[in-house]
């Protein structure tokens, strides 16, 4: 009785977690095969590099990542880029100094600049706050193989858009299959070829994308090499410690059961 | 302390008699963790520890979250990712307290379905039932308190939609929710009590459970044949029961580590999966999210809450009878405070004479659609508020509520129950003399 109890709770647990967000609009979007997903993914620093090169000539025009310190490029586990690499970029951005009570050059202390423009969300989090992946009927098992999809939600917002424009109350609207409801105000902001990579790496619209939503995955969970190491040796450490202990209770109870089978 | 005849702390050396006759506090430690303990406990009994654990991890990592989190509307969001980025270790203090709740509710509910189903709650042990209900209801109001630190857009609109339960008290309601959140709408206010009383009530949680243990001593633990340990002598109770040390410290340390494991899985590799992706976005009071939904730990009794809509004739019977005052908001509210208080009330819902729900063959079945109707509400509870959703949360509740106020009084009465063991000895004999027989 209670093994099908604990496995259906089990289940249940699994059921209603990604039933969260159970949308009706749900637009297809594809799994990527990111380096970084899965129990030993690890991010490529190379990709991060690209994507923070397509992030600076594009989206920064209007969105920003206030959460994020600039001196964290540098980290081991993101881009890993060279200190005075960090410091060059840093002095490209004015910051206001509340203390200056004026603008100045940005140090890799200070964060990313906000984004320009006051419709533009901040994407500092923006790869945790989407979910790409739903059900099927609200089970969450879509998320539990595929991950949560926030990563392929970018790279499905930039690459689907048809093209077609619609206005409306005076703002325009772009047509983009991924995106809640069909019609989003961010023009195509990506096209093939528009950023040149500096390790020559393919350009076409779907790896820019795939670059920049690596980025932004990171900007999101900076410390996911981390956490995963840290989980990996507490699995490995609690695994090792529930065997010992399964042969100690084991030796424990010996004597006790020998007596009940012989007493019966 | 306990009622089951063991021997007690003698103090031996001059130092344990110097503190033993000024604080018997050895003697205490000692005769609760070697109280007799019925050796035929199965593995359902390791939840006990798992949640202890529970609560010290809670304290724990939430006494060193405190410590770098600012709790105001402006800053609560950005100090949460100053957490996860500056702070050493952050990230990991802050999965392992956000998973660490779903584990304690994971284990709560294995652990009162435990209960529910060997009928710990009966006679002598109402008290010990009743407690852990107000610990469990403590554990919701923390749960949902802490929900709403990180203030995500998540926190927000489920604080403004659970705290405008309370607004459809009548009467009393509109002034019962401005006070809840210390002014017109959730703000900084509701943000700096929620975070007070998210500190405090974890200690309050730990004195009931001390009493909760202490409840149990005194009776001494149920086991999965709901028959007593022969109290008569020492000599016999020793024949059903072991010391707690070290028989069931070790297999309940055991679990614990298993559980663990699974745990830290969670947390190192997918600590974001029982969370919403809403709550990565901070707080907007003009900007509704599409869909409202509490942690999976709340959903069966928020599809209770919302099974209730106007057009159902118990709804419109109960509006028409109070003449207006109990409408279809306020029935729902109290459907779903009525489902736990069900839960609470069950020692005297439960008419049956046999304890353990094995020796009883019909019981069984109902209790299985039990479980199963606690998961398919808690499904419907994440599901948009219309049909068939609603016609299948509404079946849900009627027979949450059937079960505890009609099936169970009924059961005692028209069911024939088994013969259980004599003894809990005869019990356990039986299972290890079966060669190759697997554990239950």
């Amino acid at each position: 009785m209670f093994k099908k109890l604990s496995l259906s709770a089990l289940a249940a647990l699994a059921l209603t977690a990604g039933a969260a967000s159970a949308a009706g609009d749900e637009a297809h979007i594809h799994d990527v095969d990111f380096s970084f997903e899965g129990p030993f993914g690890k991010f490529d620093e190379n990709q991060l590099q690209r994507g923070l090169k397509v992030y600076t000539e594009v989206c920064a025009a209007c969105h920003g990542l206030r959460y994020v310190p600039i001196r964290t490029l540098a980290d081991e586990g993101g881009p890993h880029m060279p200190e005075d690499e960090v410091r060059a970029y840093a002095g490209q951005f004015e910051v206001y100094d509340n203390e200056l009570d004026d603008y100045r050059t940005a140090t890799p202390n200070d964060h990313f600049p906000q984004s320009a423009l006051d419709n533009a969300p901040d994407l500092s989090l923006m790869a945790k706050a989407r979910a790409g992946f739903h059900g099927p009927y609200g089970t969450g098992i879509n998320q539990f193989v595929k991950g949560i999809g926030g990563a392929e939600y970018i790279v499905a917002i930039l690459t689907s858009y048809t093209g077609e424009t619609r206005d409306q109350a005076g703002t325009t609207f772009y047509e983009n299959t991924a995106f809640p409801g069909g019609w989003i105000s961010m023009p195509p902001p990506l096209a093939d070829e528009q950023v040149d990579f500096d390790d020559g790496h393919s350009n076409e619209l779907h790896h820019e994308a795939e670059d920049v939503a690596a980025f932004l995955m990171w900007t999101a969970e900076p410390k996911m090499m981390a956490r995963k190491h840290t989980g990996f040796v507490a699995v490995a450490f609690l695994i090792l410690l529930s065997s010992l202990l399964y042969l100690t209770n084991k030796r424990l109870w010996k004597p006790v059961k020998a007596k009940a089978k012989a007493g019966a | 302390m306990s009622g089951i005849p063991h021997d007690h702390y003698e103090p031996k050396t001059k130092a344990e008699k110097w503190v033993n006759s000024r604080l018997p506090v050895i003697g205490l430690i000692y005769d609760t963790i070697m109280i007799p303990t019925p050796k035929n406990l199965n593995w359902m009994w390791i939840w006990g520890i798992v949640l202890a654990f529970c609560l010290a991890l809670q304290i724990v990592t939430g006494i060193v979250l405190v410590m770098h989190y600012t709790p105001h509307v402006d800053m609560a969001f950005a100090s949460v990712e100053h957490i996860m980025r500056d702070v050493r270790g952050g990230h990991m203090l802050r999965y392992l307290h956000a998973n660490g709740a779903s584990l304690f509710f994971f284990a709560v509910y294995l652990h009162i379905f435990r209960g529910l189903y060997y009928g710990s709650y009966k006679a002598p042990r109402e008290i010990t039932w009743i407690i852990g209900m107000i610990i469990y209801l403590l554990m919701m109001a923390t749960g949902f308190m802490g929900y709403v630190l990180p203030w995500g857009q998540m926190s927000f609109w489920g604080a403004t939609v659970i705290t405008g339960l309370f607004g459809a008290i009548p009467f009393i309601g509109e002034g019962l929710q401005a006070w809840l959140l210390g002014g017109p709408a959730v703000d900084n206010a509701t943000l700096n009590r929620f975070f007070s009383l998210h500190y405090l009530l974890p200690f309050v949680i730990a004195g009931l459970v001390i009493v909760h243990i202490w409840a149990f001593h005194t009776t001494g633990n149920n086991n999965p044949t709901g028959v007593d340990v022969r109290k008569s002598s020492k000599a016999e109770a020793e024949k059903d029961t072991l010391p707690f040390w070290p028989y069931f410290v070790i297999k309940d340390v055991f679990a614990l580590v298993v559980v663990l494991a699974v745990f830290f899985a969670i947390v190192g590799f997918m600590p974001n999966y029982l969370g919403h992706p809403d709550n990565y976005t901070e707080a907007n009071p003009l900007a509704t999210p599409a869909h409202i939904v509490p942690e999976w730990y709340f959903l069966p009794f928020y599809a209770i809450l919302r099974a209730f809509t106007g057009d159902v004739w118990v709804v419109m019977f109960a509006s028409w009878i109070t003449g207006g005052i109990v409408d279809a908001k306020f029935f729902g509210v109290l459907a779903m405070f009525g489902a736990i208080v069900a839960m609470a009330l069950v020692p005297w819902l439960d008419t049956s004479r046999v304890r353990s729900g094995r020796y009883r063959p019909m019981f069984k079945w109902w209790f299985a659609l039990l479980c199963l109707d606690f998961v398919v509400l808690m499904w419907a509870g994440a599901m948009p508020a219309e049909p068939p959703y609603s016609t299948i949360s509404l079946i849900g509740a009627t027979y949450w509520f059937g079960y505890f106020f009609v099936i169970l009084p009924l059961l005692g009465v028209i069911e024939k129950p088994n013969t259980p063991p004599a003894t809990i000895e005869e019990d356990f004999d039986a299972h290890y003399s079966k060669p190759a027989e697997p554990a239950e």
